[in-house]
């Protein structure tokens, strides 16, 4: 079987647009010269990055802030082209947007959900007929026909994700947008995403939060100056990853839920 | 074969959908006028144009008021649509960078929201015909929709490629506001077609705006189709169409990155 996911020898750069070295005197009066300069000056985002990512894997994505996740995250959504290798993907992706990306904010609860659900792949009809489910997951009550502005960022969240669980997707893509909400919500996100891998979803994320990692994927990609430090399993590849940075590695908790605990370590922030 | 289907497809079918209603929905919220400002508003400009052309300038057209509207409601389609442009894609940043979908749809329902508001303005277009003695006539069933045809191509063509430049030259915003000044004085809008000289009015056939606001006044006026001018608006919507697809197409995989 074909993989769902499939990245080779891939490379990412960005120019550097905004950028200009040497001040705008030197601009002006080699203005051919600080041109050649700018097009070569790159910022290598991701250098030859090779994985597979079978149906029904969840991984997750680790490493410091800049490393490059969030870039292969948008090559996975296609939002991004890689400059070399081969990129290949073979289902549909579902990727949870940015706290209140995709919501307009004078639109009420309802309004919105019909057009991020339509936005992310379902059809108005489709949409129509969840709204009550997602509503209820949602738990906003008498607030979902009220506009989003007036909505805490959690009650975002919580909306944004309702669409989501609801979503029967066949790929998440979840780039470190569960940190927000509050810890029972948390629980209930963390609860759903769980029974997405029991029903074989393919879940890509991106995560600081090394226990929700260890509860909910089974295979890490450690990214490290833009290149791939290591691809393994959760067990082996967390111990490393925290003794890289200093720290003491947590039990597996497997069946415990990872909530609000001494477990959420950003070594991000740290190092 | 494949892109007709994407093309075609009732999902882009819905997305269109509920991003204009989205649009929609907004204005109408926003502002307690809602509809009665999209009347509004060429109301109040051929009022002023009124004073300063007919009263002061003594410019000689008959009916000079309705003129002015029956050039006016259309113009003002083209200014909104086009003059929105740069924040097709840049009020949307969110949305470019995580979610891939066909991105020229929001340059769609710009035009799509303009010309609902259009179509929607037409019976007060013609309660104002009735204080002038005149009526709509049967030409307007083809009129109005060929026209539409040809204005969309052109508001969507322009709004589609300022939208794209304006992401890489943010300073097309400014630039965008001057040309369409100068646009709207080269358009016969508040002056009639036959005043330009003999020797320029090849000209007006170089500006698709010209062609659309002739053949819209004509329709209105005297339901007349003036296929001449319908022609040279639907091939210089073409060309446009051709040039701005082009350049998102190419353009379009760096969207993400720099919004």
């Amino acid at each position: 079987m074909s993989p769902v996911v499939k990245f080779e020898n891939v490379y990412k750069s960005y120019p550097f647009y905004h950028h200009i070295s040497g001040g705008f005197k030197n601009l002006v009066f080699n203005l051919p010269k600080a041109i050649e300069e700018m097009k070569k000056m790159k910022f290598d985002a991701l250098i030859d990055i090779s994985f597979e990512i079978q149906e029904g894997e969840s991984v997750a994505f680790i490493g410091r802030n800049g490393a490059g996740k969030s870039t292969t995250l948008g090559l996975i959504a296609q939002v991004l082209k890689q400059n070399q290798g081969t990129i290949e993907i073979n289902k549909r992706i579902s990727p949870l947007l940015e706290l209140g990306g995709g919501f307009h904010h004078e639109l009420t609860g309802r309004e919105n959900i019909e057009l991020n659900g339509v936005l992310l792949g379902l059809s108005r009809h489709e949409v129509r007929d969840k709204m009550d489910q997602i509503i209820e997951y949602s738990e906003l009550g008498q607030f979902i026909d009220q506009p989003i502005r007036t909505y805490s960022s959690g009650m975002m969240a919580r909306l944004g994700f309702s669409v989501i669980a609801q979503l029967e997707p066949e790929v998440l893509l979840i780039d470190e947008v569960l940190a927000v909400g509050d810890a029972s919500f948390q629980k209930k996100c963390l609860q759903t995403m769980k029974s997405f891998r029991e029903q074989g979803v393919t879940i890509i994320l991106v995560s600081h939060g090394i226990s929700d990692v260890q509860y909910l994927c089974d295979r890490v990609i450690w990214i490290d100056n833009h290149r791939i430090k290591m691809d393994g399993p959760t067990e082996e590849v967390i111990p490393e990853y925290l003794e890289f940075f200093g720290l003491t590695p947590i039990k597996g908790t497997e069946d415990q839920l990872p909530i609000g605990g001494a477990g959420r370590i950003d070594p991000g922030t740290l190092s | 074969m494949q892109y007709l289907n994407r093309v075609f497809s009732s999902h882009l079918y819905d997305i269109l959908y509920v991003l204009t209603r989205k649009e929609l929905k907004v204005r109408y919220k926003h502002h307690a006028f809602g509809y009665i400002w999209s009347l509004l508003n060429p109301l109040a400009y051929a009022m002023i144009y009124m004073l300063v052309f007919k009263l002061v300038m003594k410019v000689k057209v008959e009916n000079y008021p309705i003129f002015l509207l029956a050039g006016l409601f259309p113009w003002q389609w083209i200014a909104n649509s086009v003059g929105v442009a740069p924040n097709s894609f840049i009020g949307n940043a969110s949305l470019i960078k995580k979610l891939n979908f066909p991105r020229n749809m929001l340059c769609l329902v710009v035009v799509l929201q303009d010309l609902i508001h259009f179509v929607a303005a037409i019976p007060v277009i013609i309660g104002l015909m009735f204080f002038y003695g005149l009526y709509p006539g049967p030409e307007w069933l083809l009129g109005i929709p060929v026209l539409c045809v040809a204005q969309i191509l052109f508001t969507y063509s322009l709004n589609l490629l300022f939208a794209t430049i304006n992401l890489f030259f943010r300073d097309m915003e400014k630039l965008l506001m001057m040309l369409m000044t100068f646009l709207f004085f080269l358009t016969p809008v508040v002056y009639k077609a036959e005043m330009v000289p003999e020797k320029y009015q090849a000209f007006l056939y170089l500006n698709p705006a010209a062609g659309l606001i002739i053949s819209w006044r004509e329709l209105f006026l005297n339901s007349a189709i003036t296929w001449d001018f319908w022609l040279s608006s639907l091939g210089w919507g073409i060309v446009l169409f051709t040039i701005s697809s082009l350049l998102y197409d190419k353009l379009k995989w760096r969207f993400a990155e720099i919004i």
